[in-house]
C-alpha cells in the first residue's frame, strides 16, 4: 500500500475511533502542520555543556531525562573535568529555541548537575574524532588514502596488507567530509566519539588560529 | 548559573543535639533511626521484609521515640506519608522492603513527584554484593524511580547513611518540593560506623534559591495595575509554600478574581466573593469564561496542566501571562509568559504586593475602578450559568451528599478524595475554607488515594474531622487500610459514593463514546457496612433522599472509623465538562 493510502486509512480509523467532527479534524491538521512548519523552520543544533556530579547513576539520569521528555540526543560523550569529582557531558540535540530552553531548565533542575551551557551560542571549539577502518591495498589505492589523510592531517594508526586505521579529528563536518571521501575505498567500520567542545579563550571570533584547518575547516557557530 | 558548594546546617530549624555523637559505632540501621530522629520525624509508615530487617529490629529498639504504623499495603504506607505531609506542611516517610516493597511503593512515589509532595521513602535493598545477580527480592529501585522522584539514593557506603538521609530531607522540603527514596542494602543497615554531629555536612547544589528580582516585580505590579481584565489563576504552589494570606492580601487589594486549580483549593477561600472558583475541564462557567475574556492572566503557583487548559493554543487567548513559580521548568514548558517570576509564591506576592502599595492609595483606587466592568461581566457569568443540579425524589444526588456533609461538618471537615467523578463533586460544592484542608490525587490521578491520604491526615490533626470521600471503585483498591486504621486508633469517615459504576469512565463512554459501556459495571460489589463491621469498624448505609442526613450524622458522629455507604444515583454526570483538548467555547454545562 502506497504511504499517502495508509496514511489515509489510519486517520479514518483514528477518526470513527475518536468521534472526531470535520472540522475539528481540519482544525488538528492545521495546528499539525503548524508544527511541523515550526520544526523545520527552527530545530537547530545545540551543543550543551553539562557538568554533574562524578558519581554512579549521574549520567543515566541525564540520559533518562532526555528520553523521558522526549528529547533527542545525537551524540553524548562523558569525560573528567579539572576537578575529579565533577564530570563534563557534552550533548549534541536538536529542537527549537523552546525545546532547548526545557532541556536546559530540565537538566539544571537535577541535584547533582552544577551547570548546564548552550555553548552554541557563544564563540567555542568543537571537535570529534573518528577512527576509520578503510580498505587500502598496496599500490595506488594505499597511495590515494595516505593522500586523503594528508589533506585532513588524520593519523595511520595501524596497517595491514588489506587496509588501514585512521585516526581523524576535528569539527562533524570535518570529520564527515573525510568519512565521505574515504566512502568509495571501501570504508570496513568506523567508531566515533560523539562531540566535545569548549568555550574560546577570547570572546571573538577571529581569534581563530590561521593555520589550524584552514582548508576545511567551517565555522561551527553556523551549523 | 555558577558553580556553588554550600555548606548547610542540616535542618537548621532543630536544636542540634551533639549527645547523638557520643553513640559508639552504631550500625547503619541504628544510624537511620538516628538522623531520622534528627530531621524530626515522629511517625513511620511501613511494612518490613527481608531487607529491612535491621532497620525493624532498630525501630522496636526506638519504639518509645518514634512510631512506626504497620500498613496493610506499601501503595498504603506512601499515600499516608503524602496525606501526613499535605496536612502538616511537614516530610512524611515511608519505609518498605526490597523488590515487591518497593515496586508496590511506586505509585505512591509518582503520585507524591506529580503533586509536588514532600516526602520520603526508604526502601531495603539486597546487600551490596548481590546487587545486579538478580537476587531474591531485587529490583533496581533507584533505576525505577528514577524519572519520578527529584532525587534518590543508593547508599553503598555505611559512612554516607547520615548525610544521604540529611540531605534526602533538605531536598525534599525546599524550593519545589518532590519525593526523595534512599534505597538502603541490607548489608548497609548492618554495617557500623560512628553518627557524626550534623555540623558541616556538604550539601552540594541542593540550596537552590531565587528571591523575586526587583524589575521583574515592578513590571508585573505595573501590568496588573494597569490591567482591566486579569485573573489571578492559583494553583498548588500557593499552598505549599504557605502564601495563602499574601494572596488573599494581595487579591483583596486590588479586588482581583482568583480561580484556584484542583491543587489549588484552599488557598484563597472558596466562599470569599472574589473566589471564582475552580476552573478547567471541571471548572466554573464564570471561571473559564473569565480566564478565555482575560487580558492579564496572573498564574502562581501553577504549571498550565492540561486538565486546566484543554487546548493549549486557545487557552486564555488575549491574555498576557506573568507566570510566578518556584520551579523555572515550569515557567515556559507549556505556557510562553510575558512575564516571569522564578520564586517562592508567599515571596513574590509579597514583593507584589509592597511594590503596588508604594505606588500609592489614588493608583489602586484608579485601578480598582478601572475593573467594575469586568467584575459586572463575572457576576454575569456566575448569575447565568453556576453550578447546578437537578434533585430527584428516589435517589440521593451525589452532589447533595456533599452539600449535606458539608452542612454537618460546618465545612471544617479535612477532606481526602480518590479520583472520579465524587472527587470533581467534591471540589465543587464542598466549599475549602484554609489551605490543607483538602487532600486530593491531582496530577497522577491515582484511585485508591483516598482512604490512605485520610489516614495520614488524621494522624496530623488529632481530634479533628477528617473524611475520605471516594467511589465504590477506588475505595476497593485501598480498603485494606481501615485494619490499619482501626488498629491505631485512627477515626477517619468514609464517604462511599456508591453508583455501582466506574463513574468518570462511564460519563466518558456516555458522552464521547455513544454509551458503550465498557468494562465499568462495578455492581458485584462487597457488602460495605459488613465489610466496614468485618475490619471492626462501624458501617451505615443510605439508599434513600429521606435516610442521607441521618445515615450520614450516625457516621461522622461515631467515635471510630466510620463507612458511609451512600447508594447514588448510577448515572449522574459532572458538570461542567470541557471536552479534552477543546476550550471554554466547547463547555458543556447540562
Amino acid at each position: 500500500m502506497p504511504i499517502a493510502d495508509l496514511h489515509l486509512a489510519i486517520r479514518e480509523q483514528w477518526q470513527r475511533q475518536t468521534n472526531l467532527t470535520q472540522e475539528h479534524w481540519r482544525e488538528a491538521e492545521n495546528v499539525n502542520h503548524a508544527k511541523d512548519q515550526s520544526a523545520i523552520g527552527n530545530d537547530m543544533r545545540h551543543t550543551l555543556s553539562i557538568v554533574v556530579a562524578d558519581q554512579p547513576g549521574e549520567l543515566s539520569r541525564i540520559v533518562g531525562l532526555f528520553s523521558a521528555r522526549g528529547f533527542n540526543i545525537e551524540t553524548l560523550s562523558v569525560g573528567q573535568t579539572t576537578d575529579p569529582q565533577w564530570s563534563r557531558v557534552t550533548v549534541v540535540t536538536r529542537g527549537d529555541d523552546r525545546t532547548i530552553e526545557q532541556i536546559v531548565k530540565q537538566c539544571s533542575r537535577l541535584a547533582r548537575v552544577r551547570e548546564v551551557l548552550d555553548v552554541t551560542m557563544q564563540p567555542h571549539i568543537e571537535r570529534e574524532m573518528a577512527l576509520i577502518d578503510v580498505e587500502a591495498t598496496p599500490g595506488t589505492r594505499r597511495q590515494e588514502v595516505v593522500s586523503l589523510v594528508a589533506v585532513f592531517r588524520a593519523k595511520v594508526v595501524d596497517i595491514s596488507h588489506t587496509g588501514m586505521i585512521i585516526e581523524a579529528t576535528g569539527n562533524k563536518e570535518k570529520v564527515e567530509a573525510f568519512i565521505e571521501l574515504l566512502r568509495p575505498m571501501g570504508i570496513r567500520d568506523i567508531t566515533r566519539t560523539g562531540c566535545i567542545a569548549i568555550g574560546r579563550l577570547s570572546n571573538i571570533d577571529s581569534s581563530r588560529p590561521a593555520t589550524e584547518e584552514p582548508e576545511l575547516s567551517q565555522a561551527v557557530s553556523t551549523s | 548559573m555558577s558553580a556553588q558548594t554550600q555548606t548547610l546546617t542540616a535542618a537548621s530549624h532543630l536544636p542540634l543535639d551533639d549527645t547523638t555523637v557520643a553513640i559508639p559505632e552504631p550500625r547503619g540501621a541504628e544510624i537511620l533511626i538516628e538522623a531520622l530522629l534528627h530531621e524530626g520525624v515522629d511517625s513511620i509508615f511501613g511494612y518490613p521484609g527481608g531487607a529491612v530487617l535491621h532497620i525493624y529490629d532498630e525501630l522496636w529498639r526506638a519504639r518509645d521515640r518514634v512510631m512506626h504504623y504497620l500498613v496493610r499495603h506499601e501503595q498504603g504506607a506512601v499515600h499516608m506519608a503524602e496525606g501526613y505531609a499535605r496536612a502538616s506542611g511537614r516530610v512524611g516517610v515511608a519505609l518498605v522492603t526490597s523488590g515487591p516493597g518497593a515496586t508496590n511503593a511506586m505509585t505512591g512515589i509518582a503520585n507524591a513527584y506529580m503533586d509536588s509532595t514532600p516526602i520520603v521513602v526508604i526502601t531495603g535493598q539486597v546487600p551490596t554484593p548481590l546487587i545486579g545477580t538478580d537476587a531474591f527480592q531485587e529490583v533496581d529501585t533507584v533505576g525505577i524511580t528514577r524519572s519520578c522522584v527529584k532525587h534518590n539514593y543508593l547508599v553503598r557506603d555505611v559512612r554516607d547513611l547520615a548525610p544521604v538521609v540529611h540531605e534526602a530531607f533538605h531536598l525534599a522540603r525546599t524550593g519545589r518540593p518532590g519525593p526523595i527514596v534512599i534505597d538502603i542494602p541490607k548489608d548497609v543497615s548492618a554495617a557500623r560506623t560512628s553518627y557524626s554531629s550534623l555540623k558541616n555536612i556538604s550539601f552540594p547544589l541542593v540550596e537552590r534559591r531565587w528571591p523575586p528580582e526587583h524589575g521583574a516585580v515592578a513590571e508585573a505590579a505595573a501590568a496588573i495595575m494597569k490591567a482591566e481584565r486579569p485573573v489571578m489563576y492559583v494553583g498548588g504552589g500557593v499552598v505549599n509554600s504557605g502564601a495563602a494570606e499574601a494572596l488573599l492580601a494581595l487579591a483583596e487589594e486590588l479586588q482581583l478574581p482568583v480561580t484556584p486549580t484542583l491543587m489549588g483549593l484552599g488557598g484563597f477561600p472558596s466562599v470569599h466573593p472574589l473566589c471564582l472558583n475552580m476552573l478547567g475541564m471541571h471548572g466554573t462557567y464564570a471561571a473559564n469564561m473569565a480566564v478565555a475574556e482575560s487580558d492579564l492572566l496572573i498564574a502562581v503557583g501553577v504549571r498550565f496542566d492540561d486538565r486546566v487548559t484543554g487546548k493549549l493554543a486557545t487557552f486564555a487567548p488575549q491574555a498576557r501571562v506573568i507566570h510566578i513559580d518556584i520551579d523555572p521548568a515550569n515557567v515556559g514548558k507549556n505556557r510562553a509568559p510575558e512575564m516571569s517570576l522564578v520564586a517562592d509564591a508567599r515571596e513574590a506576592l509579597c514583593a507584589l504586593q509592597t511594590e503596588i502599595r508604594n505606588l500609592g492609595e489614588l493608583q489602586i483606587e484608579r485601578s480598582v475602578k478601572n475593573r467594575a466592568v469586568w467584575w459586572e461581566r463575572i457576576r454575569g457569568w456566575q448569575l447565568e450559568q453556576p453550578l447546578r443540579f437537578t434533585g430527584s425524589p428516589d435517589h440521593i444526588k451525589p452532589q447533595t451528599v456533599i452539600r449535606e456533609l458539608h452542612r454537618l461538618t460546618n465545612g471544617d471537615a479535612l477532606i481526602a478524595t480518590d479520583v472520579g467523578q465524587h472527587q470533581m463533586w467534591a471540589a465543587q460544592f464542598y466549599p475549602f475554607k484554609r489551605p490543607r484542608q483538602w487532600i486530593t490525587s491531582g496530577g497522577l490521578g491515582a484511585m485508591g488515594y483516598g482512604v490512605p491520604a485520610a489516614i495520614g491526615a488524621q494522624l496530623v490533626l488529632g481530634d479533628q474531622m477528617v473524611v475520605a470521600v471516594v467511589g465504590d471503585g477506588g475505595f476497593q483498591m485501598t480498603n485494606q487500610e481501615l485494619a490499619m486504621a482501626v488498629q491505631y486508633d485512627l477515626p477517619i469517615k468514609v464517604l462511599i459514593m456508591n453508583n455501582g459504576y466506574l463513574g468518570m469512565v462511564r460519563q466518558w463512554q456516555e458522552m464521547f463514546y455513544e454509551r458503550a459501556y465498557s468494562e465499568v459495571d462495578l455492581s458485584v460489589s462487597p457488602d460495605f457496612v459488613k465489610l466496614a463491621e468485618a475490619y471492626g469498624a462501624f458501617g451505615v448505609r443510605a439508599t434513600r433522599p429521606d435516610e442521607l442526613s441521618d445515615v450520614l450524622s450516625a457516621g461522622l458522629s461515631h467515635k471510630g472509623v466510620a463507612v458511609m455507604d451512600i447508594v447514588v444515583s448510577k448515572e449522574e454526570n459532572v458538570f461542567p465538562i470541557v471536552p479534552a483538548g477543546g476550550n471554554s467555547r466547547d463547555m458543556i454545562v447540562e
